[in-house]
């Protein structure tokens, strides 16, 4: 027996997250640019900006007194970024030009990397195919990137506001006129409490969203302006750092186990190993969201691949020190959206879908996404224009779409979607793409969204180590290590069917890596339906309930983990 | 090493902090002394000999009647330069940590608080201090003297061992500024029962107990044993329970002698707020509930049958 | 009213909390925030200033240069100046030094209330309050679970183990407030948008007329040794409910431990 996600909706409507400022003038907060999330594409927007308004003084001057803003709704910068990651220089360098390598925030060039095809026992070494070549690239933490850059924004005269949601896209005569905050200080059922804070307007002449994956205004824009015809598909990431005795020295990828290659379970993905710097290392499952076994957990799997002999002699003698979560989109080229822009503002980064999944690279993408869109900013700023026109922000569009971001993702285009047909004729089929640089297969392959692909209740639980608390651990005290802070009596934040087939609960049960999500009591044995419980404050955000059926909405700015070293 | 205990009063008995503390103190030294600061206390200079103080200081006044810390503070400070105690020691107590702090500032003295335990290792008086959470313990001590000590509310049992102390009356002169604040109302004891925070003994009920009105078990064995009723953070959510009484990472962290968790799993969001605890009881009826892995006594089985029997015999054996 | 408040920072309340193997004190490299107990002290602050006509909040912070985020957050929150007292002198200073720099840098403000949280999430700065009162001769209650201020006075709660005390002193005083005593407000938009704007002033020790070795270590009358493990909880036992016998042993474990 099998059901579908999509077919227990979210009680969600973009509608209800686009409005118009309702603050009195002389209570709206003004910006020029207004940059929505602040990860490495923000951030990179800010800092080109910082520099493009360094040679234009008029432009900064006609801005007001915050030209340039970015809200973040972490603690601080950093504090919701979570990736690998192995990063390609070329941003940065044409962001910072000049800079040397050792100043860049990275922790170690890639020496050595292998690719391993993993059984329950055994690693047999494969050639990297050449999409996964990382010769000149880096080790980084994406957080201490976004904590790197977001210091670099500030002293170049942006204003970061960090413990900030960005709630509801301001819309005014069709166009994006800016974003009202979130409230806090809500009670659990909504109402005030005494130290209740309500949100603000703030209005910008251009809106830049750089809210990476699953970014709320981002899916609420593609909605209202009708930006996304295709589905995009995400993977979940979940991944732990440890300090180890001794230094591990290589990149590392795996495919196979714990992963099944049968068609009919649709597990695509594998896991990553990376060493970061001296003394830890940095290791993750990543599992397509469109799997079809209801009793998968990504998080789960991740501990079980620690048990490999490969992994645990990488491990050996060390202490887990963080874990995190968070989701990828996956579809690339195939999956973008059909336009860049809408009326007022423009999307980059992750959230606008620019990853390379065969590469796993994405972060300097986002970051040149961000520099492109700062500069049509700059020209939509000029005098006598504006970033409403028909076409002022066309420019983003043809920008990227001359970049090195559009080249490498369409070469590489079919090479996810191949793996809707299970390992082997997946592999194929990618391979076949690679080989000849994109040109196959003829037809680009469609995708399906990760909702829905119906899901059934198997086995795959049967295997999942039982947390001992040295090498294996269970997920609420790994929520724990994540730094979680969410506020206990404040209004869930994630919008779901509360009463579901029994299939899908499961699937959102296991699938969670922060334990949100239980099953209640039988709400209607005959028809397999049960409740769904939710427990919004273990959340960590990673969005992968709004890729299988469900809506992550952002809670209260300041709540969620506090990534230090992912 | 000539050491000074401070003994803290309260309704006209000596409080049993200070007398642990003074018993230790006994353990570690002979020159041992203790002094009570207040209005008519001078009856219970007996009963600190008793505890083990050779010589017992009374600052008598009425200027001390008040439970404040800063007159403590102008007396002590004298005390120890004219007799040249090169240690003092404090029994935790929201008083006894102003006046230690206060002390400290006056004589520029080294102060180590919350400590767990005092030894002497090659003529060094050496503090343990828990720290994260109570994972670890910090090894203190003093680059001068006199040194200053707080010790964490009921670490060491009192003893009677002494005998008849000398009694030493010692001048009260306080300066301007030690008498600024004013008790206007005093407290009283409180009648519902001791805070979580205060309790030496907590019960504490999770998502095992089922639904809301078993809480009354948890109530009942809390009341048998003079202790203070806590929940989980399941338990607060589900609205069993107020906030006030939640226990964990986001409610508040306690550390009781006694600490019994009633159908309780035990995360690690849970375990940090209660993981000082002196000893801690788990009934549950899951074997492999995380919270076996750290308590002293675990007891898998039902809470609905085990709790009412427990009040039961607790109850007999008080005969209350 | 003009109000000092003292906050300071440390590390985040959720981020595992490590001690550092050279210096055996907390790793303060960690993520860094705001003392949590001191928004608290904070917000007491901006109500009694609020209640009045002309007042000010100072917000005064000891700790290293990075500590600054902490006090934009309490500038954020509504406080009108801050002062950051840092000096590399100062670090590894105990409660002796602590209290020694904070009096000096308190006293310039020549405050009408001196505010402190009642605790600190890593349980450096308990008590601090008593010792800096002591040097700047002011009366002091702690534990506030209610604090007003009228006719030159303040009249405070004091949350005891004994229930609460009612005690009044005249300002200038010293109040240490305890976190049941108020549900700190949020900073607005507003707020952390224009934090940076607000005058900082920043200390060093000279300018507090204090000497290097009046602080930091050699300034400091205690030291840490090492760390040890605490003491095992000891086997555990374990006890299976079989026909009701369970009760009784938890009964006879209890008293044989000196429990009942």
């Amino acid at each position: 027996m099998s059901a579908r996600p999509v077919d227990f909706p979210p009680p969600f409507d973009a509608a209800e997250f686009v409005a118009e400022p309702t603050d009195p003038a002389d209570e709206r907060i003004e910006v020029g640019v207004l940059i929505v999330g602040g990860g490495p594409a923000g951030l990179a927007a800010a800092i080109r900006l910082n520099q493009l308004l360094d040679e234009d003084p008029a432009t900064r001057e006609r801005l007001g007194e915050i030209p340039v803003a970015v809200v973040e709704k972490g603690r601080a910068p950093g504090a919701h970024l979570l990736s690998g990651a192995v990063v390609n220089p070329r941003a940065f360098r044409q962001l910072f030009p000049g800079m040397l390598s050792e100043d860049m925030p990275f922790r170690s060039r890639v020496e050595r990397e292998g690719l391993y095809y993993l059984t329950s026992k055994r690693a047999l070494r494969l050639p990297a195919p050449p999409t996964m070549w990382n010769h000149g690239n880096y080790v980084a933490s994406i957080s201490e990137i976004g904590r790197w850059l977001a210091e670099r924004a500030e002293e170049g005269g942006a204003m970061i506001v960090p413990e900030t949601a960005a709630r509801t896209l301001l819309v005014s005569g069709g166009r994006v006129v800016g974003i009202r905050t979130g409230d806090r200080g809500r009670g659990r059922d909504g109402g005030e409490l005494p130290n209740f804070e309500a949100g603000s307007d703030i209005t910008a002449r251009v809106t830049i969203l750089a809210e990476g994956t699953q970014g709320h205004l981002t899916g609420v824009a593609l909605d209202r302006f009708g930006m996304q015809s295709r589905p995009q598909v995400w993977a979940l990431g979940v991944k732990e750092v440890w300090e180890v005795p001794n230094r591990f020295d290589r990149v590392v990828h795996t495919m196979g186990w714990p992963l099944r290659g049968g068609r009919k379970f649709r597990e695509f993905g594998g896991s990553f190993i990376y060493p970061l710097g001296e003394n830890m290392v940095a290791l993750g499952m990543v599992v397509g969201l469109d799997y079809a076994d209801a009793s998968l957990s990504v998080h789960d799997l991740l501990q079980e691949l620690k048990t490999h002999p490969l992994v645990r002699g990488i491990l050996a003698g060390g202490k887990r020190v963080s874990w995190g979560a968070k989701t990828i989109p996956e579809g690339g080229f195939l999956a973008l959206p059909d336009r860049f822009h809408f009326p007022g503002g423009m999307i980059v980064g992750d959230g606008a879908g620019l990853v390379n999944v065969p590469a796993l690279k994405g972060i300097h993408y986002a970051m040149r996404s961000g520099m492109l869109a700062a500069e049509t900013a700059l020209e939509a700023l000029q005098p006598g224009r504006t970033a409403w026109e028909p076409g002022a922000l066309e420019s983003y569009d043809s920008a990227l779409k001359k970049s090195y971001v559009w080249k490498d993702l369409e070469r590489v285009r079919n090479m996810r979607p191949a793996f809707q047909y299970g390992f082997t004729r997946g592999a194929m089929l990618a391979g076949a793409a690679l080989n000849s640089f994109g040109k196959l297969p003829p037809r680009d392959l469609k995708l399906e969204s990760d909702a829905q692909v119906p899901v059934f209740i198997g086995e795959r639980s049967r295997t999942f180590p039982a947390a001992d608390g040295q090498l294996t651990f269970d997920k609420l005290s790994s929520v724990y290590l994540s730094g979680n802070k969410t506020r206990d009596d404040a209004p869930s934040h994630i919008r779901i069917d509360r009463k579901v087939r029994r299939e899908v609960a499961e699937a959102w049960v296991r699938m969670c890596p922060a334990q949100v999500y239980e099953i209640g009591g039988e709400a209607s044995p005959a028809g397999n339906v049960v409740d769904v419980e939710v427990t919004a404050s273990n959340c960590v955000q990673c969005g992968a309930i709004t890729a299988k059926g469900g809506r992550l909405t952002p809670p209260e700015g300041g709540d969620g983990p506090e990534y230090r070293v992912m | 090493m000539p050491t000074l205990v401070y003994v803290e009063d309260h309704e006209g008995e000596p409080v049993k902090g200070s007398l642990g503390v003074l018993g230790k103190a006994a353990d570690l030294g002979d020159d041992i002394a203790a002094v009570l600061l207040g209005s008519g206390v001078e009856p219970l200079a007996e009963s600190v000999g008793a505890h083990g103080a050779k010589r017992v200081f009374i600052a008598d006044d009425s200027a001390l009647a008040a439970p404040l810390p800063q007159p403590r503070v102008d007396v002590l400070a004298k005390l120890v330069e004219s007799e040249g105690f090169d240690t003092v020691l404090f029994g935790a107590s929201v008083l006894a940590a102003d006046i230690a702090a206060g002390l400290a500032a006056r004589l520029d003295a080294g102060l180590n608080w919350d400590l767990v335990d005092l030894e002497l290792r090659d003529g060094k008086l050496v503090g343990k201090r828990p720290e994260l959470g109570d994972s670890v313990v910090a090894e203190v001590g003093w680059t001068s003297e006199p040194r200053l000590a707080l010790i964490r509310s009921g670490t060491f049992e009192p003893s009677e061992s002494g005998s008849s102390p000398e009694i030493v009356r010692v001048d009260v002169r306080l300066e301007d500024f030690s008498t600024k604040a004013v008790m206007v109302e005093q407290a009283h004891e409180e009648s519902q029962g001791p805070s979580i925070e205060d309790a030496d003994v907590i019960v504490a009920g999770g998502r095992g107990l089922g639904q809301a009105e078993n809480f009354s078990l948890v109530e009942g064995l809390a009341k048998a044993l003079g202790g203070a009723v806590a929940a989980t953070r399941a338990v607060v959510d589900a609205g069993w329970y107020p906030y006030a009484t939640q226990v964990g990472q986001t409610g508040k962290t306690v550390s009781p002698k006694l600490y019994i968790a009633c159908g309780i799993s035990g995360a690690i969001q849970h375990k940090v707020g209660m993981q000082g605890s002196g000893t801690i009881v788990a009934i549950n009826k899951d074997p492999n509930a995380p919270i076996f892995e750290y308590s002293d006594l675990a007891v898998v089985g039902d809470v609905h049958e085990i709790v009412p029997k427990l009040t039961d015999l607790v109850q007999a054996r008080r005969g209350s | 009213m003009k109000i000092a408040v003292c906050v300071k920072e440390v590390p985040d309340a959720s981020a595992p909390k490590r001690l550092d193997p050279q210096t055996l004190r907390l790793d303060r490299s960690v993520a860094g925030a705001l003392n949590e107990f001191d928004t608290h002290a904070i917000e007491a602050g901006l109500q009694l200033r609020d209640e009045g006509d002309e007042g000010e909040v100072v917000a005064v912070l000891m700790g290293p240069e990075r500590a600054a985020d902490s006090l934009r957050k309490a500038l954020a929150i509504g406080a009108d100046r801050a002062v950051h007292v840092s000096d590399e002198a100062l670090a590894g200073s105990d409660l002796v030094a602590t209290s020694k720099a904070l009096a000096k840098a308190i006293e310039r403000e020549s405050a009408d209330l001196v505010l402190f949280g009642q605790q600190a999430g890593d349980s450096d700065g308990a008590v601090l309050w008593a010792a800096v009162a002591d040097r700047l001769r002011l009366p002091v209650i702690s534990q506030a679970a209610s604090l007003e201020a009228a006719d030159g006075k303040v009249k405070v709660k004091r949350q005891t183990e004994y229930g609460y005390d009612v005690i009044e002193a005249p300002v200038p005083c010293v109040v240490a407030v305890s976190d049941a005593i108020n549900e700190p407000r949020y900073p607005s938009l507003k707020g952390i948008m224009g934090a940076k704007k607000k005058p900082q002033d920043m200390l060093s020790l000279s300018d507090l007329g204090l000497s290097a070795d009046e602080a930091g270590e050699t300034g400091s009358r205690t030291e840490v040794y090492g760390l040890s493990d605490p003491p095992s909880r000891g086997d555990s036992q374990r006890i299976e409910d079989d026909g009701g016998s369970a009760a009784e042993k938890i009964v006879e474990y209890l008293s044989s431990h000196k429990l009942i």
